[in-house]
């Protein structure tokens, strides 16, 4: 297993912008690698704080959050309110020793299915890259 | 949140769709099934050929029964698309539709992972443990009914708008039809003919203008735009500035108590002002006043002070007289209206053609936009039908037309899209030309002609029997003969392979189409997202063209993408319809993903209270304690309470904390817990 390791990469992902974003990628058949398991909220601003740690917690190598634009949220400010708290998970991630490149936002638009391939292409090799998260061996 | 069936083990029944080979074709079917039997809770796992089929939701239908489930799991498409079918089909099971969960292995798996066969099957099982987690914490819902208002609204008042607001009037709905200019018409009015039939664009449209200004269902409200939105599909309040127009209509003056007053459209004012400015509906190219009608045909027959350019003096005050129509001291008025659903029709605007230095718009006297060309050539325009070259006023004789000036343009300068009418309106002018001047010539200088629609090609057949000379090459550069001042066309002519350089009295460049501003604006307004070249976004480019991911909101026209009139029709009269449907069905069912407080957790320090987008939230007394409390109708489920909340006391309903936390916990834990 060791050595054919995979990146485990959480994705919480808005309906209205980047949910829709990645449908759209798979009607156009753009291919991205397969590291990413996506969980559907109404709003990015429905991401506590708690689900980001509680991934890293459980063993996530990386996380992912996507929302709309700035200015094209679905709930007009959620995305921009989501966005503020991840800057608190960025620091936190880092006072705890794992690097913040391993979590993400990011802003994908319903219209924009290449530019979520480009995204998730980009996470899993920045994930891939650093390796296994140091939780890991913490947690064992 | 309390659930008597909760203490029930959860029962969640797996059915896999193969959709065809679209699924099956990547996905291991057989082995996700396998291993669909092993996760926790799942008492049946299923595969069927298509699920959304009527065999495969009976599949659903008939296990609720019989197994006695109390969740339901399709591994299928995207429930953006089929959620609803399945949710229908466990409803008819006789469960709680909001049991129901999705996991996408089709749209965001077998599709994107075609050559990772293994991969794809990981991922897929991943995705079933995630979504097997929810259903087995996923309670009763019930979808809260609200009456819908018997009023509609239409933003924009082109030959869309127009057509939409007929329309939904016409159904007897109470219609409020919005325009920002001070008449209502739009790019149509300001057209000579219209392809391919000839008709005078004026004469098809103008009975359409005055029903609209007469219909007794319309209340048509010209040189106002839309401020503020707030509420939700059946119920939208919607805030308007009516612009200071300096000038009261009839009803207005009556108000007033000036009783016979109020603007006549006699134009006495006009012939006094002092001012002179350039008139937009001319493109520039005619004079208007301070105080001006775009036409004589105009709806309202109602003048309008420029403000921005009168400077007071009075002259049209008293030339108005006893009707006391000018009020100089105007200011901008607000009112607020409820309707229930709403139609965008805003329209476009050229793109400006100048950007695209090596043709010389702007630069060079002769060389001109289709838009200026088609008020030359309109009877009713500047010139009274006569063409002319602008630089010395002569009759041009040969005149070139640049296709695809600016469109499909992969430069970054242009748009890369296809503005879909510019071929036509092309040939139209080629063939006005060779009718108004004779022994004149035009040159067209194309990429493709694209001439799809109903009597199009019939129609480019004519105008190549009438003379006209097809160069097929994308225009490199124009130079201007500095004396003569007539352009020369320089391009390659791709089918004879060589290199054309053509002499010419004049050029009118097809200048592509993109959104206006206030496009924007009023996207951001309603909620309603974009493409990414900039128009506004359809629920589906296909099977829901006229929807927006905006419940209630509606599209029609140009700012959903390039069209032309018999299609941005057609789409309007689709829009209206769509548009009043919630109206007559009178109710309309909201998706029950409120926020609840959980009392017993709450502190009450308000931090919701703040960050709701909709003022939802409010603190209040109960029981000596401060708690948050939820209006439910003002709460639209995005979560950013819930998101927030320090105590975990906000309940989101169905995207709970313990059930996002179940489906983390599937992924990576592997369903432990």
């Amino acid at each position: 297993m060791t050595d054919e390791w995979k990146p485990k990469i959480l994705g919480i992902i808005c309906n209205w912008c980047s949910y829709a974003g990645a449908d759209l990628a798979g009607s156009a058949r753009t291919q991205y690698p397969p590291d990413i398991r996506t969980i559907r909220v109404m709003c990015t601003g429905r991401v506590d704080t708690l689900f980001i740690m509680k991934a890293f917690a459980n063993g996530a190598d990386g996380v992912l959050v996507s929302g709309c634009h700035f200015g094209d949220c679905h709930y007009l400010e959620g995305n921009f309110k989501a966005a503020k708290r991840m800057f608190l998970i960025k620091s936190v991630l880092k006072n705890m020793g794992i690097e913040d490149k391993r979590f993400r936002m990011t802003f994908v638009s319903a219209s924009e299915g290449a530019k979520w391939a480009k995204v998730v292409e980009d996470v899993v090799k920045t994930v891939t890259e650093l390796g296994p998260s140091p939780l890991k061996e913490f947690r064992q | 949140m309390v659930d008597e069936t909760k203490s029930q083990k959860p029962r969640v029944g797996v059915y896999i769709c193969h959709c065809g080979t679209n699924i099956a074709g990547s996905i291991d079917i057989k082995e996700l099934q396998d291993f669909a039997q092993t996760i926790p809770n799942v008492v049946l796992a299923d595969e069927y050929q298509y699920m959304c089929s009527t065999p495969g939701q009976k599949k659903i239908e008939d296990a609720i029964k019989e197994h006695g489930l109390t969740g339901i799991v399709v591994a299928a498409c995207s429930p953006r698309l089929h959620e609803p079918t399945f949710r229908t089909a466990s409803k008819e099971g006789g469960l709680n539709p909001f049991r129901f969960e999705m996991a996408n292995i089709r749209e965001q798996n077998s599709w994107v992972h075609m050559h990772d066969r293994q991969g794809a099957t990981d991922k897929a099982k991943d995705a079933l443990k995630m979504a097997v987690a929810k259903a087995s914490l996923l309670e009763d819902l019930f979808p809260k009914s609200v009456p819908v208002e018997h009023s509609a609204m239409v933003v924009g008042a082109g030959v869309g708008g127009i057509q939409a607001a007929l329309d939904l009037a016409s159904s007897g709905i109470k219609t409020y039809l919005i325009e920002k200019a001070p008449t209502i018409g739009g790019r149509m009015s300001q057209l000579d003919k219209t392809f391919p039939t000839l008709d005078c664009s004026q004469c098809i449209l103008t009975p359409k203008m005055v029903d609209v200004g007469r219909h007794p269902n319309i209340e048509l409200m010209t040189y106002t735009e839309v401020e503020k939105v707030e509420g939700y599909i059946g119920n939208f309040d919607i805030t308007l500035r009516k612009k200071a127009r300096g000038v009261l209509t009839p009803t207005e003056a009556e108000t007033r108590g000036i009783v016979g007053g109020g603007c006549n459209g006699c134009g006495d004012c006009e012939q006094v002002c002092p001012v002179i400015k350039p008139n937009p509906f001319e493109m520039g190219m005619a004079p208007r006043k301070a105080i001006y009608i775009y036409h004589p045909q105009v709806v309202p027959l109602i003048y309008t002070v420029d403000f921005d350019s009168c400077v007071k003096c009075g002259l049209c005050v008293e030339a108005c007289g006893e009707k006391k129509a000018i009020d100089l001291e105007q200011e901008d008025e607000f009112v607020t209206v409820k309707v229930g659903t709403a139609v965008l029709a805003v329209g476009y605007e050229l793109f400006p053609v100048e950007k695209k230095t090596e043709w010389g718009y702007k630069r060079y006297d002769n060389v001109i936009t289709s838009l200026e060309f088609e008020r030359l050539i309109c009877a009713s325009g500047p010139t009274g039908g006569k063409v002319i070259r602008p630089s010395d006023g002569e009759t041009p004789k040969k005149i070139g037309f640049v296709l695809c000036a600016g469109s499909r343009d992969n430069t970054g300068i242009g748009k890369p899209y296809c503005s879909r009418f510019c071929c036509m309106y092309s040939l139209k002018h080629a063939h006005q030309l060779h009718e108004k001047i004779p022994g004149s010539q035009s040159y067209l200088f194309y990429m493709d002609i694209r001439s799809f629609g109903k009597m199009y090609e019939e129609f480019y057949y004519r105008i190549q029997d009438e003379g006209a000379k097809f160069i097929r090459g994308r225009v490199a550069k124009i130079e201007e003969d500095p004396i003569t001042k007539n352009p020369h066309v320089l391009t390659e002519d791709t089918l004879l392979g060589q290199p054309v350089d053509i002499e010419l009295d004049m050029v009118v460049l097809a200048s592509a189409v993109q959104p206006t501003e206030e496009t924007n604006h009023v996207r951001h307004l309603f909620g309603v997202s974009q493409s990414m070249d900039g128009w506004l976004l359809e629920a589906h480019p296909k099977l829901n063209p006229c929807g927006t991911t905006t419940a209630g909101v509606f599209l029609a026209g140009v700012c959903q993408g390039p069209k032309d009139i018999p299609d941005t029709v057609a789409q309007a009269e689709g829009a209206a319809a769509a548009a009043s449907i919630p109206i007559h069905v009178g109710e309309v069912e909201l998706e029950p993903y409120f926020a609840m407080c959980i009392e017993e957790k709450c502190a009450g320090c308000g931090m919701c209270v703040n960050l709701c987008p909709y003022s939802a939230l409010d603190l209040v007394e109960k029981n000596g304690r401060t708690v948050m409390q939820v209006t439910e109708a003002k709460c639209k489920g995005c979560g950013t309470c819930g998101g927030f909340c320090p105590g975990g006391a906000i309940w989101m309903q169905h995207f709970a904390t313990p059930q996002i936390v179940a489906q983390i916990d599937a992924f990576l834990l592997g369903g432990e817990q």
